[in-house]
């Protein structure tokens, strides 16, 4: 099976509610968020984190809303054997207990759209993540440079 | 949770889909990467509006490869990587063209492009072209493209697209691709290798 069919195999897994019992979201411990700065507003721009998972359960991300942009979602990008690259919603994000989840480039993401204003380098907005048992984290986001390759620039 | 399902299936419907048109793309195709006939060619448009081919860059090895500008994932990492390279590579900078072809011409007009591709310095040149261009362009690559449904996103799609690194050498023959993914680092190591030889 290709990546595309795991990945969608996955989500369905995930979106099927299958798997323990839903951790409490205060078990949650985000890092490392940063975002590619954009040139201008017309075109989505992308943020990048670690989600750990510190409690004894696990924890599903559920939905993610930007002060930056009028609409988030998390995304997927895959790259097949033939080496295509798309993209595509990922549904929600279970973190198993103990665990992390990387969003980094070229894997999951969180797409922001319709910017309200260019991300510009420098600046920073905040991401709102909700978990499936109705709790939200707040999470600050550094712009880096257009060019940055993670985290550290 | 039902729309959940719905959506988790109407994924896997996709997936399926994506899965068969890939394996239909590739096996209809000869030449290629395999092909010692395999070379650089094309006749597109600059960021700056200026007609270029393969024939403008003789003399300097290419680094090429393909997105768009409405890509905000796997497109922008991919110019960050390819000017780390460059920057890497130092007084030899120089030997090296890289080159940025769109596979979106709707959107990617020479002015859009203008707008993105310096931003990642390194003197990428962006290319566009006619969809025409574009897909003769592919096709003269043995790359793959395609529209994406995404309601959110501008214009209501995204692409999907090949994203490997491509490096042809001065006299426009292929020389090897590097996977997306692949660290700055390893791509620099070996175009210095292929550099020095
Ligand atoms: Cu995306």
């Amino acid at each position: 099976m290709n990546r595309i069919a795991m990945a969608a195999l996955a989500a369905l897994t995930a979106a099927a509610g299958l798997g323990p019992a839903q951790a409490g979201s205060e078990d949650v411990v985000v890092e490392n968020a940063w975002a590619r700065a954009t040139i201008g507003t017309a075109r989505p721009g992308a943020a990048y984190l670690t989600l750990r998972n510190a409690g004894d359960a696990t924890l599903t991300l559920t939905g993610v809303a930007a002060s930056a942009a009028a609409r988030a979602e998390i995304h997927r990008s895959v790259t097949d054997e033939k080496g295509v690259s798309s993209m595509m919603p990922a549904g929600e994000i279970a973190v198993g207990p103990g665990t992390s989840v990387a969003l980094e480039p070229g894997g999951l993401h969180v797409m922001l759209m319709g910017l309200r204003s260019p991300l510009d380098e420098g600046d920073g907005f905040e991401l709102t993540l909700t978990f499936s048992d109705g709790g939200e984290v707040a999470v600050p986001v550094a712009v880096l440079g257009i060019a940055a390759r993670g985290p550290g620039g | 949770m039902k729309m959940a399902r719905t959506i988790a299936w109407s994924l896997v419907g996709l997936a399926v889909l994506a899965f068969g048109a890939s394996w239909l793309w590739t096996d209809r195709r000869g030449g290629g990467p395999g092909d010692p006939a395999f070379a650089a060619a094309f006749e597109l448009t600059d960021h700056s509006g200026m007609i270029r081919t393969q024939e403008d860059f003789a003399g300097r090895w290419m680094l090429v490869f393909f997105g768009f500008a409405n890509c905000p994932d796997v497109c922008p990492t991919t110019l960050a990587e390819v000017a780390a390279v460059m920057d890497g590579l130092d007084e030899d900078a120089g030997r090296v063209q890289p080159l940025f072809i769109s596979i979106d011409p709707e959107r990617d007009t020479p002015t859009a492009l203008a707008a993105f591709v310096p931003a990642f310095g390194a003197d990428i040149v962006g290319l566009t072209g006619t969809p025409e261009q574009i897909a003769r362009t592919a096709d003269g690559f043995h790359i793959y493209y395609e529209k994406v449904e995404e309601a959110a996103a501008p214009g209501g799609y995204t692409m999907g697209h090949s994203s490997q690194l491509f490096l042809f050498g001065p006299e426009a023959g292929y020389v090897r691709s590097w996977p997306y993914g692949t660290l700055a680092e390893e791509i620099l190591a070996d175009l210095k290798e292929h550099l020095a030889s």
